[in-house]
């Protein structure tokens, strides 16, 4: 019985092997053109607020969704389930208290990283007749768009973060995203790399939309420049491995240049472990969060951070009050500046008494309770 | 043989803790409606999306009931609802032709993992968690490793399964009643359920009975897989498509066996039904929506949910003399 | 045979049939292992061995404690969540400042027994089966720390809470490296090969395991039992916890996946689940030998999903070799 079993679980496999991966096309050149447009672009909008800025984009008139207030806000929540998201869901829950003038109640519905909850939520929202307009932050694009749609049918829809395959909600508000991020970091790493430099690229994980058109754009970029990768690896987001897997490189081939990352969760434990290993530190990119800036800063390090920016769960309240109050918006989409922190700026986003995994570019200062709210001390 | 099998606790009388469950629940959300001021939730449209919130976990659910009954357990779930959203999306490829063989394939897919667990634990002994964990993993790493995203989509007429309704209630939320009545019907009335009992509560005496234990444990295992496998259609449909963490995320494993248990159906095998399943699947959709409705962030919810299970399982237990590992 | 519980007869007959498990994970390991020295020979110098040892540490400390549980009869899966617990705890407690690491790694200790014994008192009191108590625990404990840290951590660990973790002293003779994971290692296992199979206690974990009425009529106190193997385990959980945000720093999912992982090197190694048999050299070299896999299944670079097949297709083969030896061994 077990051989058969064997053979069976073999013939499996062989079976899933040739039909293997009719991906979702996460290398686009069109959109990486589009990107790179969108970088060299000037943010319009009020000075020194990038949450309420856009680059290009059109405005269109809510004038039919005009009511008068105070609001009823709803949100859809994929998930709370890192720490990004937990800053920026405190972002949102502070910009609501700023505005808490204009906002009767503000309802949230968390779906714990599950498509069938959140279209659950949404739909409870949509018949609870409780709302004046519902944000969406959707847990993945195609499996929430139906729902998108419906809610669409009955109310305002404001989306963020990931988008949804429908052009129904009013706006789309996003940074420049993937592309740009791979754009940015490869650019970097490609000026201060040393002739024939070694590159580890490490990963999160596979499959997900918003993370490997990081490493496709930043993939494009060293390939055109001749820039020799030694390989990418998933850590899955874990310290330990991310530690792991640097140490079996720098042991394999004696010595790493740099790190290209694409997400900074472990930028730190991967710096660790050239200073166990008795290496000198490698150029590497990693994302804002605080314990990245404050190594950085403290080590000068050759080192870049670009930014998803948590801001844009403020922008996503911001969009939805200016429909409700009939003011135009940028929309279908609406692309947010996606600043990088360099060498130049470091020293306005390192702040040693906020938490570590807090992301620098929340655009939270002037928000209500900066930074007891976000773990900072004051 | 029958004379002996009958020594075994059968489904005979529901017992009260199910129905207490149902009114619990439903008094919970009514009180919450009313409580936050959402009365509109009593609405048609509100019960029905309570209903529909029960569906995917009530599907595995009562497959999880049949393997727990007999005494065994079932991890590889989660994994084999994975497995069945994205083989369905894939073959269909939005085609409406693929439909047909794209459902008998996953089925098929479920009965062999089906009968592949039941062999391995009852053939081979190995313990059912280490079984059911060590074919999971080997499910999500083929999947895994041929697919890394949502793989291909559902025809327009294959959603009607998550999405179709007579009337205001939809086919599923029917699907699954039809579902729980059907099993109820085969673990109270037919001999097969009757042995399931029997293996439960006692596999050396159903054995020395003249039951065939092994087949029996094969077919509570292949059961399980089958709904699972449909579960798996289920989300594939809702969610247009297959993704290879769909069972994963849903955390369909842990969450299907707690729902059986807080139903009243003991972890050991042997006592227990389906209903109660039911009412811990409609107890955990209840709480989603009322903690909505109050607002209630997610780490709280941990924690009440993790209570709830030891709480409703030690209502039951508490009394027992035996000792429990 | 297991019914004759207390008995002059057993302890012998178990000596044998560890010394056949040990046997078993050992060899894995030690073939595994020449593999990855043969496709990197720099894990064949002491340093690289060292570096493993260093690696594999807290998984092994996971898994001499889950030990406890299972050879008592139970599982526990609540680890996972306390070992994000105590790093996120940790960092919120230390908060950076080096004064602090002791009191907190007291207090961290604190909260592990605090969860063990829960455990142990939900098993044995409320009578619930201890894969629901503990996954019950596990949910509770990780909206706990959710709820503490607001979702995140919120401080740093210090260098001197880190060093069990991450310090490697260089310069020592012989050996040239020694991380001091590796003596929390040799430390805590030799503890748990103590109170295993040294004391009377370990006599009567095993006994509950095997047969907690008949125990029980032997005068062993099975409850209490049974919640000090929870303790332990909890404990492991607290120290593996240290070790790895000691070794990786500070982050959220550290724990995710941990427990069944303790539970599958145990397998591995011997241990019988429900109870009753099973040695800490079993546990730790079948943590080793998943670890020797985990590294050289990355060496020949399969892709990562793959890597769990493989360890699906080695956990049943374990256990059912082990089930078939069992069976033929009369």
């Amino acid at each position: 019985m077990y051989r058969i079993s064997m053979g069976i679980l073999a013939a499996g496999a062989a079976v899933a092997f040739a039909t293997a991966a009719a991906a979702q096309n996460f290398d686009d050149p069109k959109d990486f053109a589009y990107a790179e447009e969108l970088l060299k672009m000037k943010p319009q909008g009020p000075e020194g607020k990038p949450w309420e800025q856009n680059l290009g984009g059109k405005e269109v008139d809510t004038s039919k969704y005009k009511k008068p207030g105070p609001y009823r806000i709803c949100f859809s929540n994929a998930g709370v389930d890192n720490p990004w998201r937990v800053v920026g869901w405190t972002d949102m829950q502070a910009q609501v208290d700023k505005d808490k003038a204009d906002i009767k109640s503000f309802s949230a519905a968390d779906a714990e990283g599950k498509d069938d909850k959140q279209i659950s939520d949404i739909n409870s929202f949509v018949s609870g007749d409780s709302c004046d307009i519902l944000i969406v932050s959707p847990n993945t694009t195609a499996a929430l768009t139906p729902a998108v749609e419906a809610a669409c049918k009955k109310l305002p829809v404001v989306v963020f973060d990931r988008g949804v395959l429908t052009q129904c909600p009013v706006t789309f508000v996003n940074p420049i995203g993937g592309y740009g991020w791979g754009i940015q970091t490869a650019n970097f790493i490609a000026e201060k790399l040393p002739k024939g430099g070694k590159v580890l690229g490490l990963r999160i994980l596979p499959g997900v939309d918003v993370l490997e058109t990081r490493w496709s754009a930043a993939n494009r970029i060293f390939k055109e420049k001749g820039i020799n990768v030694v390989g990418a690896e998933f850590t899955g987001g874990d310290n330990a491995k991310t530690k792991s897997i640097v140490e079996d490189y720098i042991r394999r081939f004696g010595k790493i240049d740099a790190i290209w990352m694409d997400a900074g969760a472990t930028a730190v434990a991967a710096i660790e472990a050239f200073e166990d290993a008795g290496q000198p530190n490698p150029i590497i990119t990693g994302e804002d969060q605080e314990d990245f800036l404050v190594k950085w800063q403290k080590e000068k390090l050759t080192a870049f951070a670009p930014t998803y920016p948590t801001y844009q769960w403020r922008s996503a309240i911001i969009a939805s009050l200016k429909i409700l109050k009939g003011e135009p918006v940028i929309g279908p989409t609406w692309k947010l500046p996606q600043p990088d922190i360099t060498e130049a700026t470091l020293a306005t986003y390192v702040d040693p008494k906020m938490p570590p995994l807090h992301y620098a570019m929340c655009g939270c200062k002037d928000l209500p309770g900066y930074p007891q709210r976000w773990g900072g001390k004051p | 043989m029958t004379a002996i099998v009958s020594g075994a606790p059968r489904p005979r009388r529901a017992p009260p803790a199910p129905l207490f469950l149902f009114v619990g629940s439903l008094f919970l959300y009514v009180g919450v409606a009313i409580w936050t001021g959402q009365t509109s939730q009593l609405h048609t449209e509100g019960w029905v999306g309570l209903l529909q919130r029960m569906v995917a976990l009530g599907i595995v659910g009562v497959g999880q009931t049949f393997v727990i009954l007999c005494g065994s357990i079932d991890l590889s779930v989660a994994n084999l609802i994975s497995v069945g959203a994205v083989a369905a999306s894939f073959i269909m490829q939005g085609r409406e032709a693929m439909m047909l063989p794209a459902v008998a394939v996953v089925l098929a897919i479920s009965v062999v993992v089906g009968a592949i667990n039941g062999a391995i634990i009852a053939g081979l002994r190995v313990n059912p968690l280490i079984a059911t964990l060590g074919v999971g993993l080997v499910l999500q790493g083929l999947l895994s490793a041929s697919f890394t995203d949502f793989a291909g989509s559902v025809p327009q007429a294959f959603q009607a399964f998550a999405y179709g309704a007579v009337g205001p209630v939809p086919y599923s939320v029917l699907g699954l009643f039809a579902l729980a009545l059907a099993a109820w019907w085969t673990l109270g009335a037919t001999r097969f359920g009757a042995h399931l009992y029997a293996v439960g509560g006692n596999a050396e005496g159903a054995r020395l009975a003249g039951v065939r234990t092994h087949l029996v444990m094969v077919g509570a295992h292949v059961i399980c897989s089958v709904l699972a496998g449909v579960t798996g259609l289920y989300l594939a449909s809702r969610l247009r498509s297959g993704a290879p963490w769909v069972g994963r995320d849903g955390v369909y494993d842990l969450e299907s066996i707690a729902v059986v248990v807080i139903g009243g159906t003991l972890l050991a095998g042997g006592r227990g039904g389906v209903w109660g399943t039911l009412a811990g699947v409609l107890l955990f959709a209840t709480l989603d929506a009322a903690l909505n409705m109050l607002g209630v962030p997610a780490y709280p919810k941990l924690i009440l949910r993790g209570a709830i299970v030891i709480l409703a399982v030690a209502a039951y237990a508490a009394r027992t003399r035996e000792h429990v590992a | 045979m297991t019914t004759t519980v207390a008995g002059e007869g057993w302890p012998r007959g178990r000596a044998i049939a560890i010394a056949k498990h040990v046997n078993a994970a050992m060899v894995v390991f030690v073939v595994l292992y020449a593999v990855v020295g043969i496709l990197q020979p720099s894990y064949l110098e002491p340093a690289g061995l060292m570096n493993f040892l260093r690696r594999s540490a807290p998984l092994a400390i996971l898994a001499s404690g889950q030990l406890f549980v299972l050879a008592a009869g139970g599982f526990d899966l609540s680890m996972s969540a306390l070992v994000t617990l105590t790093v996120i705890g940790g960092s919120m407690l230390a908060d950076n400042n080096p004064d602090n690491t002791w009191w907190t790694i007291g207090a961290l200790y604190g909260i592990g027994l605090a969860v063990g014994a829960l455990n142990g008192l939900i098993v044995s009191f409320l009578k619930v089966p201890s894969i629901i108590a503990t996954l019950g625990t596990l949910l509770c404990v990780d909206g706990a720390a959710m709820m503490w840290s607001g979702g995140s951590p919120r401080g740093y660990l210090p260098d001197n809470f880190r060093a069990f973790g991450r310090l490697v002293l260089h310069d020592v003779p012989v050996i040239g490296t020694f991380p001091i994971a590796v003596g929390v290692l040799i430390v805590f296992t030799l503890l748990a090969w103590w109170g295993l199979h040294v004391t009377v206690f370990g006599q009567r974990v095993f006994a509950v395991g095997d047969n907690p009425r008949a125990a029980e009529l032997a005068g062993v106190r099975v409850s209490a039992t049974r919640v000090a193997a929870f303790v332990i385990s909890a404990l492991s959980a607290v120290t593996g916890g240290i070790m790895l945000g000691g070794f990786g720093g500070v982050s959220v999912g550290v724990g995710s996946g941990l427990a069944l992982q303790a539970i599958a090197a145990c397998v591995i190694g011997g241990v019988q689940l429900m109870g009753g048999r099973g040695s800490v050299v079993g546990a730790v070299a079948g943590a080793f030998s998943l670890f020797a896999l985990f590294t050289l299944l990355n060496l020949v670079g399969l892709p990562q999903s793959l890597r769990d097949t493989a360890q699906g297709l080695i956990l049943i083969s374990a256990v059912a070799s082990g089930a078939w030896r069992l069976r033929h061994a009369g």
